[in-house]
């Protein structure tokens, strides 16, 4: 990785895409890394060697889960929520980086995000699978799953249209279909590149899903406003996406829960951990696949930024915990924090604080920001911060809320662990599968971004 | 096609069309075309190039209608089936709150709101574009397929008015296309 710290694109005003490509060039590498089949030996590690085995690990589990019933999880009475919501948020989160990338970039004009729009809106789809997969274990029935549905049944029941969890239902499901349309709608022309590119049964395929697009001057015209709709409808959706799962918490009555802190703070570090697991898949396979060129040290370094930012909100939240807990004068509330700084899972806080706070104010040195292995260090360790913060949050809470008599512990069992790092296998899985058969890159939109370099209108 | 001897009529001619090597040209080429009086033509690129549908004389679109009146659908639906599961088939006294609580009611609204502008969006999108096509005759061109990668095209369509084999040929190799070739219909 570090052989191209040389890059020029290391100057001060790194540029956006290496000097001395052509419209041809770029097609014919960001195709070839799929028609070629130029997969690198570290492809087949992560997906034989990573991916395929935590799949079945996944699987297994999920088989045994469903056999014998939720009973092999660690959840109890007070803490019913455990390790499938904390997970469930933690994936929700990193998804909505790739939307945020995608479309709030795309409204704000910024120009960087070409590059790594395809892969962050695939690592999007991939994490809300992820997610999604939770609570269909969690309910413990998931062949009754349509429950939660409003359908017409001979109960003449409906679902309770007044409970964040319903809002719940409807927002990570349209979260995810409008998140696939609107990745979709970005592939249609680079699956035609794709088409016109390649011969047999691959042609037919992906000329099939690109459904017959020709570049047409008038087809452009609508597609490119039909795109921009479509990033400015996906915008206040991530915010709305991530401000509902926080209501699962902020509407009940829990201590620590019940704060109006709770959807920005929950918004800023979905975004952070997004960014923090868009940098730890783009720093190899931008190496790996040869994407030097297209994904450069200022994508990094941009991306770095807004995960500074971020942190710098998700910091602000939890100041304003423990403001409130020291201020809303409720003994419970008091409690819940004093419970959370030095009960049992003390160490979970702190590790947290340790993860989230303090490592991040390393991305204020510019190293930090552009040397591949100190970036990937950083967001690794971002990564398990932002499990551990709602691992804090669901599990303190829960475990001892406001009658002693009713307190319990909690820990994950092996099972826990198995669905948690089996989804990880599922989300390696899917990230490889992509990279093998799609562009990972907006092809299209570096056309234009070459176009506009041409011409100076950037750099 | 007549030299296989199989066909006895001629086969039609969809157009005419010009590749250009760059995007200023084909625009300039566009801009021309519509100057000189021509109206059924098409412009391919690689890469979506602004004002080049409008120099072809295409200006307006219907996509961003559809979408608000997908996104309204969408709202009407959500408050609509919360209210009527709430207040009229199922009203259900659940801790003292009123059947119409709608600041309840507006999260799903809004989520059905994106939910259906998203799906009228791309749905208007392929449909106005004619979107799925099998195939269409501008395919037959010659080196179309570059029109996905670093080929420009100018189209100038058989129907229309002014088209006239020799006049259009002429007109469209005064415009410093790399070439200019007859595209037939099939």
């Amino acid at each position: 990785m570090e052989s191209k710290t040389t890059h020029p694109s290391l100057t001060p005003t790194a540029p956006i895409m290496a000097p001395g490509h052509s419209y041809e060039s770029i097609s014919r590498e960001v195709s070839d890394v799929v028609l070629e089949h130029n997969m690198p030996r570290a492809w087949y590690l992560c997906l034989f060697g990573v991916g395929l085995p935590l799949l079945g690990v996944l699987g297994l589990s999920t088989g045994m889960l469903f056999w014998e019933g939720l009973g092999l999880w660690g959840i109890n009475n007070p803490v019913g929520w455990g390790f499938a919501i904390v997970n469930l948020v933690w994936w929700i989160g990193i998804g909505h980086a790739g939307t945020l990338i995608s479309a709030i970039l795309l409204l704000f004009n910024q120009d960087w995000r070409t590059a790594i729009n395809r892969f962050a809106e695939a690592m999007t789809l991939f994490a809300v699978m992820c997610a999604g997969l939770f609570p269909l274990l969690h309910v413990g029935r998931p062949w009754a799953i349509f429950f939660i549905l409003p359908y017409p049944n001979t109960m003449a029941l409906w679902p309770q249209f007044r409970s964040p969890l319903l809002w719940d239902v409807f927002a990570i499901s349209t979260y995810f279909t409008v998140s696939l349309l609107f990745w979709f709608t970005g592939l249609i022309p680079d699956l035609a590149t794709l088409r016109d590119r390649s011969k047999g049964v691959r042609r037919k395929v992906y000329g099939a899903f690109a459904l017959g697009w020709r570049g047409s001057a008038k087809h452009w015209f609508r597609y490119e406003m039909a795109y921009l709709l479509l990033g400015g409808m996906s915008a206040p959706l991530v915010v709305s996406v991530h401000t509902i799962v926080s209501f699962d918490f902020a509407v009940s009555v829990i201590p620590g829960w019940h704060t109006t802190i709770f959807p920005p703070y929950f918004v800023a570090g979905a975004i952070y951990s997004g960014f923090a697991m868009v940098l730890t898949i783009m720093i190899p396979v931008r190496v790996l696949f040869n994407m030097t060129d297209f994904i450069t040290v200022r994508h990094m370094e941009n991306m770095a930024k807004v995960m500074l930012a971020t942190g710098l909100v998700v910091c602000y939240g939890y100041m304003c915990e423990l403001f409130y807990s020291y201020y809303s004068g409720s003994e419970y509330e008091s409690y819940m924090m004093t419970n959370r700084m030095f009960g049992p899972v003390g160490w979970a806080y702190w590790c947290l604080l340790l993860c989230n706070m303090a490592t991040p104010q390393l991305l204020w040195f510019k190293a930090f920001r552009t040397k591949a292995i100190p970036l990937f260090c950083v967001t690794i360790v971002v990564n398990i911060g932002m499990w551990l913060e709602r691992y804090v949050i669901v599990v303190t809470s829960l475990r001892r809320d406001y009658i002693p008599q009713a307190w319990d512990s909690y820990a994950g069992t092996a099972f826990d662990w198995a669905a948690y790092v089996g989804s990880i296998g599922l989300f390696v899985t899917m990230l490889c599968l992509f990279v093998r058969f799609l562009p990972m890159i907006t092809i299209f939109e570096l056309r234009v971004q070459h176009h506009e370099m041409e011409r100076g209108e950037i750099r | 096609m007549a030299e296989y001897g199989h066909h006895t009529e001629e086969p039609t001619v969809y157009g005419l069309i010009a590749e250009f090597d760059d995007s200023d040209n084909l625009l300039h080429a566009a801009e021309a075309a519509y100057k000189a009086g021509y109206r059924t033509m098409d412009a391919y690129s690689p890469l979506p190039i602004h004002g080049l549908s409008e120099a072809i004389g295409f200006k307006k679109t219907y996509v961003s209608l559809i979408t608000l009146i997908g996104g309204i659908t969408g709202a009407a639906t959500g408050f609509g089936m919360q209210y009527f599961a709430s207040v009229i088939h199922y009203d259900y006294d659940i801790g003292g709150k009123p059947f119409n609580s709608w600041p309840s009611f507006m999260p799903i609204t809004f989520e059905l709101a994106i939910l259906f502008g998203a799906f009228a969006a791309l749905g208007s999108m392929l449909a106005l574009n004619g979107l799925p096509r099998h195939h269409h005759p501008v395919f037959n061109a010659k080196r179309f397929e570059r029109a996905s990668s670093d080929g420009f095209f100018l189209c100038i369509e058989s129907e229309d008015l002014q088209y006239d084999t020799e006049a259009t040929k002429k007109f469209l190799e005064e415009q410093g296309p790399v070439e200019v070739s007859e595209v037939l219909d099939d």
